[in-house]
């Protein structure tokens, strides 16, 4: 989705099975997949602003606006800086293991557009 | 509004499409549109606030910090300043910094004049902070028909000014008119040339726009060209979301639509704080009827002047209204309801037609027979235009005939300042 009317990039998770409504992030090609094996955190550049659905996502950096449909993904968004990984993030969230691919996928497209970042030595 | 537009009971559905939660609105706008001032140094034949004087009851800069402050509590990280030309408000570059400092991102439209290359220099060197140039033609004639003498000239010298202190991502705004449709690549090439982004937006029947819509919105036949412009342009060209009446026809040939929000945000998602603190639901939709409140506390003292915009955004009638379930009206009936919705709100209201019904700009050709049928258009409620001669005042392309027993624009302005002015002619000796 190219902007909601603020021309903002918007990005949409797609969690648990909902349609996404739009697309229009661009994936550079050399893209390094997501790897849930690795600690994840929300980056220090993103603000939540809880919604009766789930939560706004915004990117004050590159200024990429996005929504977390659920709030259970909202949850795992905030979570994922106190584990280890994604599955244990998940796990302790007590998200159904049939729904854990979906959330790798949400998590795969909010790691593109840089809202959440992986967890390094330092950072930690 | 209720009788237009019947409401049924608010119940938020559980999951499904984000446009579907849109409808029933957020807990805060993600596209906020602040006018800081009525007062203008052009007369922009289309301008849909009405603008050029200074309105005396607008908010001090007191209360504008106050205001950024309740942005700031609310999570509103981003808003659209404009006016009026916000650069002559007197303390617009404080305000400015005041904003950004408190993780209030700021996206301004200017005409340009005050860009200057000190101005760009700072401009360039504050994170979160956006510009965006008005532009409505490719070429002077077209543009300063419609802006005004030397507008155009002002236009590229701020661009090339923001170009050389190293401004990225800024913006070329363009209202798109009849006479500007067949320039769309002439824009993608002044935009190119400068590093700029350019913004393509729907010209709407608001303010000043309602007398010169009839004679500047496009012909059917340019909404089609500029339908697969922007299909062709994809990324890269900004719209807005203006165009989702256009998205009826990617219904009707399986092209792929335009991205972004098929969806008329009005007091969902979207809404407008205007220069004395009104709260519109939209930026296109400056009218009573579209009034929710005013930033002013209604429950604090008269004069204390403490500033609640979240009580107008939550709880105000008229976005409660908004955010409930709407009928299609005449419109559902339609197979391209699904991607345009009944289109744009305001359009449908400032020339007269049913809110309920088709878009006077319907790709499908319903429009035409809704105009023929429209009512009264109502009757503007502020007007800040400038009242006597303005120094570089827009020379339209083409007789205004907007409206039947219509004044033309083009005469309505006093042509000799003696009209107006007591002291027109006179001269000290010299």
């Amino acid at each position: 989705m190219r902007g909601v009317l603020i021309d903002a990039p918007l990005v949409t998770d797609s969690a648990a099975g909902s349609q996404p409504a739009a697309e229009g992030v661009t994936i550079p090609r050399d893209e390094v997949p997501f790897d849930p094996s690795v600690p994840w955190r929300k980056s220090p550049s993103v603000a939540l602003r809880p919604e009766p659905f789930g939560a706004l996502v915004y990117h004050f950096g590159n200024r990429k606006l996005s929504f977390l449909k659920s709030m259970p993904l909202v949850a795992v968004v905030k979570a994922l800086q106190d584990h280890p990984d994604v599955p244990s993030t998940l796990r302790a969230c007590e998200v159904p293991p049939a729904q854990h691919a979906a959330y790798v996928t949400a998590l795969a497209t909010l790691a593109r557009s840089q809202m959440i970042q992986r967890r390094t030595e330092e950072s930690t | 509004m209720t009788a237009v537009l019947p409401s049924r009971p608010v119940e938020r559905p559980t999951g499904g499409r984000l446009i579907d939660q849109f409808e029933y609105g957020l807990d805060a706008p993600i596209c906020l549109t602040w006018e800081l001032t009525y007062a203008c140094n052009l007369s922009c034949v289309h301008c849909l606030s009405s603008s050029g004087r200074r309105d005396p009851d607008e908010l001090s800069t007191a209360e504008a910090k106050a205001l950024i402050d309740e942005f700031e509590r609310m999570k509103i990280f981003y808003v659209n300043i404009g006016g009026g030309e916000p650069t002559v408000r007197p303390d617009f570059w404080e305000l400015l910094d005041y904003a950004v400092d408190h993780h209030v991102g700021v996206k301004f439209s200017t005409n340009g004049f005050r860009i200057t290359p000190e101005r760009a220099a700072t401009l360039a060197a504050t994170d979160y902070v956006d510009v965006q140039i008005s532009l409505d033609g490719a070429t002077a004639e077209v543009n300063d028909a419609v802006r005004g003498q030397g507008t155009y000239d002002a236009a590229m010298k701020a661009l090339a000014n923001l170009q050389a202190a190293g401004m990225k991502d800024f913006k070329i705004s363009v209202v798109c008119t009849r006479h500007n449709i067949g320039q769309l690549d002439e824009f993608k090439a002044i935009a190119d040339r400068f590093g700029a982004q350019l913004r393509l937006t729907r010209l709407r029947p608001s303010g000043r726009g309602a007398d010169v819509w009839g004679e500047l919105h496009p012909f059917p036949d340019q909404q089609r060209e500029l339908y697969d412009w922007l299909v062709a342009h994809g990324e890269g060209v900004l719209t807005g979301d203006s165009f989702f009446h256009l998205s009826a026809y990617a219904a009707e040939d399986g092209t792929p639509g335009l991205p972004g929000l098929n969806l008329c945000g009005a007091g969902r998602v979207v809404c407008l704080v205007d220069p004395v603190g009104d709260v519109y639901a939209c930026p296109f939709a400056i009218h009573d009827r579209f009034k929710a409140g005013n930033v002013r506390s209604v429950t604090a003292p008269a004069d204390s002047r403490v500033i609640d915009f979240d009580t107008v955004w939550k709880h105000s009638e008229l976005f409660t209204e908004l955010r409930s379930p709407q009928s299609g009206g005449a419109c559902t009936s339609c197979s391209a309801y699904d991607s345009c919705r009944g289109g744009c709100m305001a359009a449908k209201f400032f020339v007269g037609m049913p809110l309920d019904g088709p878009d006077p700009e319907c790709v499908k050709g319903h429009g035409s027979a809704g105009l023929a049928a429209a009512g009264e258009r109502p009757a503007s409620s502020q007007d800040h235009s400038h009242t006597g001669t303005v120094r570089n005042a827009p020379v339209p392309l083409t007789l205004l005939t907007a409206r039947p027993g219509a004044v033309p624009a083009a005469t309505a302005r006093p042509d000799k300042a003696c009209e107006e002015s007591p002291l027109a002619g006179f001269s000290p000796g010299r």
